[in-house]
């Protein structure tokens, strides 16, 4: 972008603030430059793709409610799980997060809006193409992508169901999606802090925006560039990943969790932002220990680029690979307990109060941790070969994802929404959403772990006769849990019609600049930079 | 803003889009490097492509290396493909010739090509081939039946816990890259 269309995009968001915003309707929202209206258009886009992915989660346990086969068919059962966590990881978690890094990083900082207003329009409207891309080839002849999230060659080239290169175009879309926003937040924090806002006076929550957006530069383009590999193997002859042709199927893995890797750091480092600035408020005490928070959020940022082949143990390693890998990623676990012991400590003597976003929070720290517990099990190459591809991964990251992210997401929406919308949420419904949500979630993946260590393997329509109990009560977590997530849209839309009004801080103990001003927060903030202590 | 925070902002948007540009080719530059790294490493169990001298260092009596042979084809190749002799044992410095044997039992015309893997991994290196099918394509016509060969020894420096080498052969069916 040219100094010029920076100064014309200036120019255009100082009309705004004359004028206020004229545009109405559909227009406003598509021709918006705003980081408050992008902010939202992304949660909303996030919630809508959370609960579409949701659907397909309900259809998969639906399947496997029994054993046999009863609803669907394999292959539309392997459609299912693909697009299950295509969307949950890049329509659902990423786009929340950025959604959340719109909204309040430039209010956080002191900053009147992102750096680069216009490409932040382009990198939200480009999402919705590709998420259509995506659904829309499960109307095609071929079907949907059947090979699983992680795409793995031959699966993806050889024996794919043609549905590969909607897969590969969606995947470029969203990348390209993900790199404009890492960008915009990386330039936003770079330039635009209030003057006196040195970076260690950055609150947690943008440091860890700061570092996850300095992955997702680093990655996405790998991703870009495997995708094409499998793009051109498929469809022009080129043998990146064919054996016949001198390739090797294993270097895709290989590529793939060099870039995967940091991904699922991208999607918790966020979430450790959010907590870190909710648990402080509701516990009224300064967070403990911020620079080593800091630190540790580096260093796992720098360490997840030299672990991804624990994904990878059974492919045949040599040995000291296995030890390397290992080791390493048994290494990731000091930075986490650090940030662990440092939420604990921050409640530590603290005067505590548990309104919904803390409930979430204290519910992260636990629950999240057990899911770094079992990481750490899958870690040791000798006993990965026993979980290896079984349910005791799909505990594993469902605990880190779900009751990690999304619970995360979850705090940080109840923490900001009166902020974002001007009245309080109803408390009552709110915890409504927390005791269903909590309950149901643990039904519904806690007995993955044991049906993992019986040898269930993931990713299959059906099961052995002896996991049908455990399965049973799996699914019905299940849909406990996909219902209770109703419940929060119906806090959100009460939220936003009405409510007690809120004032400018609603809640005693928080801190940071986003308090400083009113409920809901005025379409331009911080034209002027505030002073920061 | 200001002008300054401008021209701080495209500049920082200029090295962010280098960084993105950098990476896009690191991820094509990691297929060059893995292939070097799997040279080096023997990683992956791949062996030499093209033909080896061999070099007369003297044969090692006191070991006896099994040297097992399987094959495969893949994908549907209708091509009956298998190793005259399961396996035989070599001394390490001894130069060994076995042959391989394949028929196409369709009756169109079949361009195939093996493809060569020693488990465990770490031997790759030391298992030499002087001569292997491997090396060309194999264009077998309908009905056609070849017995193929394989030359080749075990180097002398082969770690002492190594004392079975499996050469494993894939055969892949490719015609249609052939004919274009």
């Amino acid at each position: 972008m040219t100094t010029d269309t920076i100064n014309e995009s200036l120019d255009e968001s100082h009309n705004d603030e004359h004028h206020d915003h004229k545009m109405t309707g559909l227009k406003r929202w598509l021709y918006t430059t705003n980081h408050k209206d992008i902010g939202t258009l992304y949660l909303w886009f996030a919630f809508i793709m959370f609960l579409t992915g949701g659907v397909l989660a309900m259809v998969i346990r639906m399947e496997l409610f029994q054993p046999g086969l009863q609803i669907v068919e394999p292959d539309f059962f392997n459609q299912l799980t693909t697009v299950h966590g295509l969307i949950m990881v890049f329509g659902a978690i990423m786009p929340a997060f950025t959604g959340f890094a719109n909204w309040m990083i430039p209010m956080m900082i002191g900053a009147p809006d992102m750096a680069l207003p216009r490409m932040n329009n382009w990198s939200f409207w480009i999402l919705p193409f590709a998420f259509a891309i995506l659904l829309g080839s499960f109307f095609m002849e071929s079907g949907a992508p059947n090979f699983g999230w992680t795409f793995y060659a031959p699966l993806s080239t050889t024996y794919s169901n043609g549905s590969t290169a909607f897969f590969v175009f969606a995947v470029h879309i969203m990348g390209v999606s993900s790199i404009m926003g890492a960008i915009n937040i990386v330039v936003t924090i770079m330039n635009l802090r209030a003057p006196s806002m040195t970076y260690m006076k950055m609150p947690l929550f943008v440091w860890t925006f700061f570092i996850t957006a300095y992955l997702l530069i680093a990655v996405m383009p790998v991703l870009a560039g495997v995708v094409t590999m499998l793009l051109t193997d498929t469809y022009f002859g080129t043998s990146f990943f064919n054996a016949a042709g001198g390739g090797d199927p294993v270097m895709f893995q290989h590529i793939f969790w060099f870039f995967g890797h940091p991904e699922v750091y991208i999607m918790i480092l966020p979430a450790f932002g959010i907590v870190s600035t909710t648990i402080p408020a509701f516990s009224r005490k300064k967070l403990f220990g911020y620079s080593s928070m800091v630190y540790a959020t580096a260093s796992i940022a720098l360490l997840s680029f030299i672990v991804w082949a624990h994904h990878m143990f059974t492919t045949g390693m040599p040995l000291f690979g296995e030890l390397f890998f290992m080791y390493c990623t048994m290494l990731i676990a000091v930075p986490t307990g650090v940030k662990v012991f440092n939420w604990v400590a921050t409640m530590w003597r603290g005067s505590l109060t548990f309104e919904t976003p803390m409930l979430f929070s204290i519910a992260f720290v636990i629950l999240f941790t057990i899911g770094g517990f079992s990481g750490l099990m899958l870690a040791m190459t000798p006993v990965d070969f026993q979980y290896h591809d079984t349910y005791f991964v799909v505990a594993h990251f469902h605990y880190v994802l779900v009751t990690g992210s999304l619970f995360s997401i979850y705090a940080g929406a109840y923490y900001w929404l009166p902020k974002w919308t001007g009245n309080m949420y109803n408390d009552s419904l709110s915890k409504w959403h927390f005791w269903c949500s909590l309950i149901s979630v643990n039904l519904l993946f806690f007995p993955m772990h044991f049906l993992g260590l019986a040898g269930m393997p993931r990713r299959i329509p059906d099961y052995a006769l002896q996991f049908a109990d455990f399965n049973k009560w799996v699914s019905i977590g299940g849909f406990a849990f996909g219902l209770s997530q109703l419940i929060f849209l119906a806090v959100v839309i009460k939220c936003i019609k009405g409510g007690d009004k809120a004032p400018a801080k609603p809640w005693d103990g928080a801190e940071g600049l986003e308090w400083t001003v009113p409920s809901p927060a005025p379409y331009h903030t911080f034209s002027t930079p505030p002073k920061v202590d | 803003m200001s002008k300054g925070i401008e021209q701080n902002n495209s500049k920082t948007v200029k090295k962010l889009v280098l960084v993105v540009f950098a990476m896009f080719g690191f991820g094509f530059a990691l297929v060059p490097l893995y292939d070097v790294f799997c040279d080096i490493t023997g990683l992956n169990g791949k062996t030499n492509t093209e033909s080896v001298a061999y070099t007369d260092d003297g044969i090692d009596t006191s070991r006896t290396i099994k040297v097992q042979f399987i094959t495969r084809t893949a994908k549907a190749i209708p091509w009956e493909f298998e190793p005259v002799i399961n396996e035989v044992s070599v001394h390490p410095g001894e130069m060994k010739f076995v042959n391989f044997y394949a028929k196409n039992i369709s009756k169109r015309d079949i361009v195939g090509q093996a493809v060569p893997s020693v488990s465990p991994g770490i031997a790759a290196g030391y298992f030499q081939k002087i001569e292997c099918f491997c090396f060309t394509q194999q264009p077998l016509k309908g009905g056609e039946e070849v017995e193929m060969g394989l030359q080749f020894y075990v180097d002398l420096d082969l770690p002492d816990e190594i004392t079975t080498l499996t050469l494993s052969y894939t055969l892949y069916d490719i015609s249609s890259t052939v004919d274009s």
